[in-house]
């Protein structure tokens, strides 16, 4: 439900460190749950400057709007289109084919502040 | 009641409002009326109006005296319509879904555009939150507004926009039509969007076209203001550039009831279907395939976006809405295309009679000489408002005039004819403007 | 299945025709350039009288109206609509104005917009009102705009906070955003009030204004609006009601009194006029002595000889929210319903909008949960956590009352309540619907505890199910489109 090898936020993102500095984020399992099914994504540009713990994208179900965090700073290098025509990817396969964007850390520090898999299953009551 | 509640008295049922603010007495009202007495009140206040089966109608300026067909009376006194509410529960208010899917279908068939929501409270409104549209779209903070729109349409962008923080600035027109040089002055790639009323508030064409490229070469949407009526004969804002087309619906099948309830439409390009406010009505199905309608993409609106949504807007004009679908049905294809043929004819008809009384004493002569649809601005030696006194003591209704709305000089009238003028009243009217001119 | 306007007629059928042009005709192109003129006529749908009014007639039978049966939607205060209301605002004297006719030709229309002005004003304790706004959320857009007039005036235009509770309406937050300010959430507190600690907390030099609704959307008098409002105004804020619960209060208590600045009233709940399938309705602003100078253009004034005008010159004020002055249509029928029922009409219509609802907050209280334990007003709010432990949720709920031939109530709002359930019966409902309403609730309680899965899969008995609102919002399909433009889009 909450892969090992990657790091989560209290706002229920994901993170998956990737070469080059590179973070790449979605939102988790339990996540997509609270949502329900998942209509529309507001995706970020590519080059766009985002800061950690501002709103850099925004995900819309039939009865909700939710606010997606950035978990680190850096730059957007690349966004899931497809979430454009397949929004319900984000539900399907939140970790995989549902990814939202990838960031260009500026400081690949930040990581180390986010939540490993076992203190994020803590905070949604999973432990 | 009281007993299963475990009180004595109703009074008991308010203990939580403390006594200090606890209304003393009664109310300062008169006293109730029964059913009779109330109607008989109303009367004697209706008739101290003098209204247009009085009056012959040849005003305009943004509610228009059309014909409106019996049976749009019939559709909208149905009390399942007119007594229910918002569709939120979709499966037991089919009747209201499916009626506003047709309306948005019927209104995008106008104007050519692809989407269009359930309505907005007016035309002046709807145009407000077009140009808000184009700033949500654009992420841009300035808009340009042609003069030559409507100046209760101008003002009401100005009061919903410079509390957004975004920038109107206004484009002169130059003879009764937007000057397209000075567009081109204030065009810049900060400009979110552009407003022109087409026809306009004088009732001239304008030059739409070139206003369309000027500003999308500069980055920014295009946005009209259109009569709907005029759209039977006119080319639809589609086909000409708009990006987003809104306007007054009270011309089809709503009464002019002094102002309102109108109907404020809003259409505009697929693309921005996401930034649109207001309700929006979508086709889908239920479990067993059955066809249905539910309201969507509801994560625009304040219900659920609260603070971020696109508009605040709730309640709409949805009954004003069935009524111009019902009007729209009925006159069909060619009759609506009638309804705008000869409204343009009468107008034009009016406009060739009184063009005969200038050059006679009076001073009578059209402001500016230019194609128009329904409607024209005169002047002449007499003061507008006066001019209006003296054709209503005949019968007539004129206007507005320009100090009506705010506009100078003060010898200029507005002058309408619709598809309800016969050639008789017409004549009459000419008779009568001959007439007041020289009393 | 329903069939649409457009799958329906035939080339050339007509519903209405037209007199023969009876002026002499000229060429379309002769006056206007012919570029400006549609090459086709607009596809409009061809169809016979007979076939638009079966149309409309089918349609409104599939749908459900206060006419039809009770509609406990809480908030939206769905009461009887008099047909003598319908009657008045149909007279020709008030059908057939045009709004650009000089003020002497309309003063029984003037007439009766000043007389409801002042209806409203005493009302609710104040002194002004416009009658522009359209509805309940343009009042409240108004409302704010006056606010932010107010404070510009004195030189404080750098406030820029409002604070509102979470229980608050939606658009309550949406028309402080499209005014320009911060929405600062208050939390309500465990006897469903504002925090007052709270309030106290964060009100501040930036502090613009507080809106609340009283009852509040829990259907529960916030006793300590006295301080709340002191704190406000000892800020510099201004109070702000929104009136959507005014049918609680109506003679029995006022929002001036209780210290706000400025209301609004939604006319199409608590004056009775029609909700139309979603509006029009009309929100009125009252306000202070103090704020009467910013109210919009026009406003209806009177002569020492007695006649009437619209003020257009009006140097302080905010600016339009609107064409023309206001959904007259609609002012006409609340001014009706207001005359019917004089002030003791009016009293007796909020006690008996507070006794229905008490009393079916009684009879539903052992079946569900009842957030907060208190006397309710004019609606209450019931919490579905209860059956919610047995896999059943409001919305379940909500669907199978639909089987019973009822409206649901207001679901999922407020916020603040977990599986909300709020119900508001209005005065006009006679005993027996109000059995009928807690009747058919209790059954689907018992329901829930013996066999549940009838309620997860309602509705039953409707035209239609459940529908798929997922792929509506996914894949929208917003206007009908003619066949050949399908088959084209799909090749």
């Amino acid at each position: 439900m909450h892969p090992e090898e990657l790091r989560y936020t209290k706002e229920h993102e994901w993170v998956r460190v990737e070469e080059g500095r590179k973070a790449r984020v979605g939102v988790t399992h339990y996540a997509q749950h609270q949502l329900g099914d998942v209509v529309f994504v507001e995706l970020p540009g590519t080059g766009d400057r985002v800061e950690a713990g501002k709103s850099f994208a925004v995900v819309e179900s039939v009865k909700s709007v939710s606010d997606i965090y950035a978990p680190v700073g850096g730059r957007v290098v690349e966004v899931n289109a497809q979430l454009e025509d397949q929004p319900e990817l984000i539900n399907e396969d939140p970790y995989g084919k549902g990814w939202i964007a990838v960031i260009e850390m500026d400081d690949p520090a930040e990581i180390n502040a986010l939540l490993s898999a076992a203190q994020y299953k803590e905070h949604i009551g999973e432990a | 009641m009281l007993r299963t509640i475990g009180v004595a008295s109703v009074e008991e049922l308010f203990c939580d409002i403390p006594e200090e603010l606890r209304f003393k007495g009664r109310l300062d009202l008169p006293p109730g009326l029964s059913e009779p007495e109330l109607l008989a009140h109303l009367r004697e206040l209706a008739g101290k109006n003098r209204h247009l089966d009085q009056l012959v109608c040849f005003a305009g300026g943004g509610a228009y005296d059309h014909v409106i067909p019996s049976a749009v009376r019939t559709v909208i006194s149905r009390s399942e319509f007119y007594t229910s509410y918002t569709p939120y529960q979709a499966e037991i208010t089919q009747g209201v879904l499916q009626s506003i899917f047709e309306f948005q279908t019927l209104i995008c068939q106008l104007t050519g555009l692809d989407v269009a929501n359930a309505s907005m409270y007016d035309g002046a409104s709807a145009c407000a939150e077009g140009l808000i549209m184009a700033c949500a779209h654009t992420g841009k903070a300035r808009v340009l507004v042609a003069q030559s729109i409507h100046p209760e349409y101008r003002l009401v962008a100005e009061t919903y926009l410079r509390h957004q923080g975004i920038a109107v600035d206004i484009v002169p027109c130059a003879q009764g039509v937007v000057d397209l040089a000075a567009l081109a002055e204030r065009l810049g790639t900060d400009v979110a969007g552009l407003l022109v009323q087409h026809p306009n508030f004088f009732g001239h064409l304008e030059p739409v076209r070139e206003a369309a490229q000027a500003v999308h070469a500069a980055g920014g949407l295009f946005v009209v203001a259109v009569d709907p009526i005029s759209l039977g004969i006119l080319e639809p804002p589609g086909a000409y550039g708009a990006d987003i087309a809104a306007g007054e619906g009270q011309a089809l099948g709503n009464p002019l009831s002094f102002g309102g309830p109108y109907l404020g439409f809003l259409s505009a390009k697929e693309e921005l279907v996401r930034k649109m406010p207001g309700r929006i009505v979508g086709e889908t199905v239920d479990a067993q395939g059955r066809r249905g309608y539910v309201l969507t993409l509801q994560a625009r609106e304040q219900h659920i976006r609260r603070h971020r949504a696109t508009s605040n807007i709730c309640t709409n004009q949805a009954l004003n809405a069935l009524a111009a679908s019902a009007y729209l049905a009925l006159l069909g294809k060619e009759g609506f295309r009638e309804a705008a043929y000869l409204s343009f004819q009468k107008a034009h008809y009016l406009e060739a009679r009184l063009r005969e009384l200038s050059g006679k004493p009076g001073g009578l002569s059209r402001r500016w000489d230019l194609p128009f649809f329904k409607e024209f601005v005169i002047q002449s030696a007499v003061p507008a408002g006066e001019l209006q006194r003296r054709l209503i003591a005949r019968g007539f209704l004129a206007g507005p005039s320009f100090s009506q709305v705010g506009l100078e000089p003060d010898n200029a009238l507005l002058v309408c004819a619709t598809e309800a003028r016969s050639r008789a009243e017409i004549d009459g009217f000419v008779e009568a403007v001959k007439a007041s001119l020289t009393e | 299945m329903s069939r649409l306007l457009f799958e329906q007629g035939a080339p050339g059928r007509r519903g209405f025709r037209f007199p023969i042009c009876d002026v002499p005709e000229i060429a379309l192109e002769d006056a206007l350039p012919p570029e400006s003129l549609r090459r086709e006529a607009a596809p409009l749908p061809e169809l016979s009288e007979l076939e638009v009014i079966r149309h409309y007639v089918r349609l409104s039978r599939r749908n459900y109206a206060v006419d039809v049966g009770i509609y406990p939607l809480g908030s939206c205060t769905m009461k009887y609509n008099p047909k003598v209301d319908e009657e008045a605002a149909d007279l020709t004297g008030f059908r057939r104005l045009h709004p650009y006719q000089p003020d002497e030709t309309v003063q029984g229309a003037l007439e009766l917009m000043y007389h409801l002005e002042r209806f409203l004003c005493e009302i609710a304790g104040l002194a002004r009102a416009s009658l522009s706004p359209a509805a309940g959320a343009h009042g409240e857009l108004l409302g704010l705009m006056l606010i932010r007039a107010h404070h510009a005036a004195r030189g404080e235009g750098d406030r820029s906070e409002i604070l509102i509770p979470d229980s608050a309406h939606g658009t309550n937050p949406a028309s402080a955003a499209m005014c320009g300010y911060r929405v600062v959430e208050i939390p309500s507190d465990s006897r469903g009030g504002m925090d007052l600690e709270e309030v106290k907390r964060r009100v501040g030099p930036k502090t613009a204004g507080l809106m609340l609704t009283n009852p509040n959307t829990l259907g529960l008098f916030d006793e300590r609006i006295a301080e709340i409002a002191q704190v406000v105004h000892e800020a510099g804020g201004l109070l702000y009601y929104d009136g959507a619960n005014a049918n609680a209060i109506l003679g029995i208590s006022r929002p001036g009194d209780m210290g706000f600045d400025i209301v609004h009233f939604n006319l199409h709940k608590t004056f009775a006029t029609p909700h139309g399938g979603g509006g029009p309705g009309a929100g009125p602003v009252a306000v202070s002595e103090e704020l009467a100078r910013f109210l919009p253009v026009p406003t209806v004034e009177r002569l020492p000889d007695g006649t009437f005008y619209l003020e257009r010159e009006r140097p302080e004020a905010v600016g339009r929210i609107r064409s023309f002055y206001g959904n007259f249509g609609v002012l006409v029928r609340a001014y009706a319903y207001i005359r019917a029922h004089g002030p003791e009409g009016l009293r007796k219509v909020s006690e008996h909008a507070v006794l229905h609802a008490n009393y079916l907050m009684r009879r539903l209280a052992p079946y569900f949960e009842l957030p907060y334990q208190r006397r309710c007003m004019h609606e209450f709010v019931l919490s579905g956590k209860r059956q919610k432990e047995r896999g059943v949720r409001t919305a379940d709920i909500a669907k199978r009352l639909l089987d019973y031939g009822i409206h649901a109530p207001t679901v999922y709002f407020p916020l603040i309540v977990e599986e909300a359930i709020m119900i508001e019966p209005t005065e006009t409902e006679p005993l027996e619907a109000l059995e009928a309403l807690a009747e058919a609730m209790i059954a689907i309680a018992r329901e829930v505890e013996t066999h549940p899965d009838t309620v997860k899969s309602a509705p039953h008995e409707t035209p239609v199910g459940r529908l798929d609102e997922t792929r509506a919002a996914r894949h929208p399909v917003l206007r009908w489109t003619p066949k050949e433009q399908n088959a084209a889009a799909s090749t």
